[in-house]
């Protein structure tokens, strides 16, 4: 039994060993107390790419710059400001690049165009259709 | 006008192969420079990092004389490979110094002591706070910071042997 619960206790010991010195930030993985500014957080966070793991949001990426991106992000939102302000300052130092929320920009305007192009092309082969039907 | 469209949807598949493929060969490229090259430095003020260098300021970069702003941690492994080239530098007279990301004192202690200690001023930033103002995304990056404070060139990955010329031509550049 003893040995049991020896072993059982070597178990979790072996992971604190690998810590690195510094705990994480204070908001890495705690959410903010209040559900509607987590909420808010949250939101920002999954659409801000991680630096360090580049096809993750920091949301979901386990990087350490990303833990202590969450951090700021929480922090910066318990301190009012707005995500949309927190994403641009994002930008203003990494480019579009670290945001996953598709911009204004003159480059995507095809991205945006897309959807009312191809809704237009279906109505038009639509049409077609239903003139031949009535003629056949 | 039916004879072209029938050609459409090859002619997409086409252009998304040649898209594809294009993706595919194209060197990948997954340096994210800062947005803040050309920029003043952002302002921060850091704890010392170190027992035996003073605390940063982004005041104390703006001096009328370019220098070196090396972004370190004692945990990189690349940042100890590129140490005998940052004292190469400080032997050719750049005046150097670092900011510690993620770290604590005795740890960058015992990383200088191993690797040698190029740096004047060494700041901490243990939440990436003032990494993330500057526009960097790892360690090691080295900004080249011009005597009115603003930067002038970012390096980033560690320095080899070969990047030094490089370096101290941007540090005369930024005159």
């Amino acid at each position: 039994m003893r040995l049991i619960v020896a072993l059982m206790l070597a178990l979790f010991v072996t992971p604190l060993g690998a810590q690195t010195a510094l705990p994480p930030a204070p908001y890495a993985d705690r959410q903010i107390a209040d559900p509607a500014l987590e909420r808010k957080a949250k939101a920002l966070m999954e659409t801000i790419r991680c630096l360090t793991c580049q096809s993750q949001s920091i949301a979901d990426s386990g990087a350490s710059m990303a833990g202590d991106m969450r951090s700021q992000i929480r922090e910066r939102i318990m301190a009012g400001e707005q995500p949309e302000a927190i994403r641009d300052w994002l930008i203003a130092r990494y480019g579009d690049w670290v945001s996953y929320e598709p911009t204004a920009a003159p480059i995507l305007w095809p991205l945006w165009a897309a959807p009312v192009l191809l809704l237009g092309l279906g109505l038009l082969l639509l049409r077609g259709r239903i003139k031949r039907r009535k003629r056949a | 006008m039916r004879r072209l469209l029938i050609w459409l949807p090859l002619a997409l598949f086409l252009g998304f192969i040649g898209l594809f493929a294009s993706g595919l060969f194209k060197p990948d490229d997954r340096v994210i420079h800062s947005r803040l090259v050309g920029q003043p430095l952002p302002a921060f003020s850091l704890p010392a990092a170190a027992s035996d260098r003073p605390a940063l300021t982004s005041a104390q970069l703006a001096t009328g004389k370019p220098r070196l702003l090396n972004i370190f941690a004692s945990w990189c492994v690349p940042c100890a490979a590129e140490a005998p080239q940052l004292e190469a530098l400080r032997q050719a007279g750049a005046q150097i110094d670092a900011i510690a990301i993620r770290d604590a004192r005795p740890d960058v202690d015992a990383f200088l002591k191993r690797n040698g200690n190029p740096y004047a001023r060494i700041g901490l930033d243990a939440r990436s706070a003032v990494q993330m103002a500057l526009g960097s995304s790892g360690v090691p990056e080295t900004f080249v910071i011009d005597g009115r404070g603003r930067i002038a060139h970012q390096h980033i990955g560690d320095i080899r042997a070969d990047d030094v010329p490089m370096i101290l031509q941007k540090l005369k550049d930024a005159q």
